[in-house]
């Protein structure tokens, strides 16, 4: 009787042996119901009419030799990748002088160190700032030349991958702060500065970037006073620049529209001024929320400065096509855009995986449980 | 006895009055501004007096003197730049068009596949996403145009479908013969039209009154095509076609588009739709799960939850961004410029060069692309105004 009394749970019976193993989570993944077995089956054929025929290429009947000859030989069978060994420096550096190449070469790990650098949480301060501005001084000074003995190398020979990292770093840090005052102009009740700040911003953002590129480099020469010329890199910087701004002006105001209005309330009543409470109170817990969304936009950033090749500055889309222009290896152009797209790919994918881990790092503080 | 007096009007014209500093700040601004902007256009009048530029916007009435290479309207290099402006344009909004609506179908499947259960399915939807979003647009129209340009048999080896022919010159395909008749076909389909619409407003208020509603989609297809076929019929059945014929050195005849245009519409349909994946994945799963529940406690079928309770909160996530993602593809077309096909930048940039009047070409082109995105953003206010959750 007593035993009775208490209750002894009864172990689970495991799941019937047709649901256990691989074969059941085959089915139930790949054929339970005649559409997903359709699906799968499309999905197979597919791949078996696309991936061999790839494969072969790439990798089976592909030359890994810089061999014109050879190939030449097997052009339309295999891959010749040999053509990034032969170009593989054309197409990073572009038309920066061959015995100078560890120049460009030591001023884009610079740059990639720094921006490594400033993806950790504990560098972010306002030193990080001053860091990048004098990455971008040595940067100069290393690919210009004329001090410390360096050859002078003028700026339309700079090219290939130090004119990425350069266009789309320059183009992100000079426009934040203007992008954090047009999304404070934006908010503010002051009618005039709003309205221009809301039309610059719409005005940018509504036209592409070749026409602010074309406008860079056709207008602002005629903008100069008499007798000057601008390098058409800094006209170009600048374009760039004000476009990025607008784009980043846009990510902050969502920030910025996110701080609780009992947040400025409360700093007003404290006795803070305007100023005080911006960048006190509301542009830490502003800018926090976006960091991920800043992040994306330098994805953009970086991508986007493909187009500089347009307007003929080299970067390393522009070096890609500058590179393979040769009669003897015009025929593997492929190769060596595919090369760069991977250059492109491991960055960008990069990037994209760490914005995704910062927006769940950086919400941990605030979210519930 | 103190009445209590409205407050003393904070209007003064001290530093300490906050409505007072805000008008300093904002003519000191203003003055900034106009001062730069009257630097720069000084240095301007004067750099072009200097070169000799000519400036106003007389020039668009003047003969352009170039050919186009594909047009929708006829142009000829005697007309003038204003109707070159035109039909560039023109070129813009048809790749856009047609790139909108590929980009839509592709990107919905791709993003309703990265959330399939097959997994084979779900990371060949994902490594499309990852690989069309990590690579840039530019770089990818150079690729296909390298694809479509090099890598396919010559005209004289055109691969060939039915009367479909694909070569390095491009897309040729059979294209029917304009004839009085097909005007019956047209009026047919707008009538079939009209009363599939009639149905489907009979068929809400059906389901109004008695809670169930018939079909409409089906119907008002089988309607469309059938007003078509009897308006087809009616106009004499015209059956001409335009079929591409095979020479030996060349495909004449029938419709066709340029190497350049399939580039330009394929890099952007593929570069856009993995965007459009990843607004359509996003907002499937924005619609909570107890939704799904609650559909199904009520008793809707598969087909009636999608229809009336997850699409309508999905869509209401989802078309907002693909809005803007229409919008980009609009103005992405502008890098068409780099492989020769003649939209707008293309045109305006050949101007430019012909007549020195940066400004001007410039100022038009942006004009245009301005135009093109408030027209859409006014568009979409209106449908978030519509669309928006009803608040009581």
């Amino acid at each position: 009787m007593a035993s009775s009394d208490t209750f002894v749970p009864v172990a689970s019976r495991p799941p019937p042996r047709s649901e256990m193993g691989a074969l059941a989570w085959v089915r139930r993944g790949f054929f339970d119901g005649p559409g997903n077995t359709a699906l799968t089956l499309l999905t197979v054929v597919l791949l078996a009419l696309t991936v061999p025929p790839l494969l072969n290429w790439s990798v089976i009947y592909a030359v890994p030799g810089a061999d014109n000859d050879a190939c030449r030989e097997m052009y339309g069978i295999g891959a010749c990748w040999g053509v990034v060994a032969e170009k593989g420096r054309l197409i990073l550096f572009g038309r920066y002088p061959f015995d100078e190449q560890w120049r460009p070469l030591l001023a884009s790990a610079m740059v990639v160190v720094v921006l490594v650098v400033s993806c950790l949480r504990s560098f972010w301060r306002p030193a990080l700032a001053l860091a990048w501005l004098a990455v971008f001084a040595a940067f100069y000074v290393l690919m210009r030349g004329g001090y410390l003995g360096l050859t002078p190398v003028e700026t339309a020979r700079w090219g290939g991958l130090p004119l990425t990292l350069l266009l789309s770093s320059v183009s992100l840090v000079i426009a934040f702060p203007l992008a954090v005052l047009l999304a404070l102009g934006r908010q503010s009740h002051l009618p005039a500065i709003r309205t221009l700040c809301v039309l610059f911003v719409e005005v940018v953002r509504g036209v592409p970037l070749i026409s602010v590129l074309f406008m860079a480099s056709f207008i602002l020469p005629l903008f100069m006073p008499q007798g000057n010329t601008i390098d058409v890199l800094v006209r170009v910087l600048i374009g760039m620049t004000l476009f990025s701004a607008a784009y980043l002006a846009e990510v902050i105001r969502g920030g910025l529209q996110a701080v609780p209005k009992g947040q400025i309330e409360a700093a007003q009543s404290l006795g803070l001024s305007y100023w005080q409470t911006q960048r006190m109170i509301v542009l830490p817990q502003a800018l926090r929320l976006v960091v991920p969304a800043i992040v994306n936009t330098f994805i953009g950033a970086f991508k986007d400065t493909s187009l500089v090749t347009i307007v003929s500055l080299y970067d390393l889309t522009g070096a890609v096509q500058l590179a393979l222009g040769d009669a003897d290896w015009r025929k593997f152009f492929l190769e060596g855009q595919l090369f760069v797209a991977g250059v492109y790919f491991v960055a960008c994918f990069a990037m994209s995986r760490y914005s995704q881990w910062l927006e769940q790092h950086l919400n941990t503080g605030t979210r519930r449980q | 006895m103190s009445a209590s007096r409205p407050p003393p009007k904070q209007r003064s014209w001290s530093w300490r009055s906050q409505a007072f500093r805000g008008v300093v700040y904002q003519v000191l601004a203003l003055a900034v501004l106009f001062g730069a902007l009257a630097y720069l256009l000084n240095n301007t009048f004067a750099n072009m007096r200097l070169r000799g530029i000519q400036s106003g916007f007389s020039f668009i009435l003047q003969p352009a003197g170039f050919a186009i290479g594909e047009t929708m309207i006829p142009f000829d290099s005697s007309e003038s730049y204003l109707k070159a402006y035109l039909v560039g344009l023109g070129n813009t909004l048809r790749v856009a068009i047609v790139g909108i609506v590929l980009a839509t179908l592709l990107g919905t499947v791709v993003g309703v596949g990265r959330l399939s259960r097959n997994l084979l399915v779900r990371s060949l939807c994902s490594a499309y996403v990852e690989i069309t979003r990590n690579v840039p647009l530019l770089l990818q129209l150079f690729i296909w145009y390298f694809v479509l340009t090099e890598l396919l048999p010559p005209i004289e080896e055109a691969l060939q479908a039915g009367s479909v022919f694909f070569s390095k010159n491009g897309l040729q395909y059979p294209l029917p013969l304009w004839e009085r008749g097909h005007w019956g076909t047209l009026t047919g389909m707008a009538a079939g039209l009209g009363v599939a619409v009639y149905w489907s407003r009979v068929a809400h208020r059906r389901q109004e009154s008695t809670g169930r509603m018939p079909p409409v989609w089906l119907p008002g297809l089988a309607l469309t095509v059938l007003g078509a076929v009897i308006g087809w019929l009616a106009g004499g059945a015209p059956s001409g076609l335009d079929i591409p014929e095979k020479t030996e050195i060349n495909v004449v005849g029938g419709g066709s588009v340029t190497p350049e245009y399939l580039t330009v519409l394929l890099g952007l349909t593929v570069y856009t739709a993995g965007y459009i994946a990843e607004v359509v994945r996003a907002g499937i799963l924005s619609v909570p799960f107890g939704q799904h529940e609650a559909a199904a406690s009520l008793g809707l079928s598969r087909r009636q939850e999608l229809r009336l309770v997850l699409l309508p909160q999905a869509l209401r996530v989802i078309i907002p961004p693909v809005t803007s993602q229409y919008l980009n593809l609009t103005k992405n077309s502008s890098l068409a410029v780099a492989v020769g096909y003649p939209d707008l930048v293309s045109i305006s940039s050949t101007a430019l060069n012909q007549t020195g009047r940066a400004i001007e070409c410039i100022a038009m082109v942006m004009a245009c692309y301005l135009t093109l995105s408030l027209l859409t953003s006014a568009l979409m206010n209106l449908y978030n105004a519509r669309s928006r959750l009803k608040d009581r």
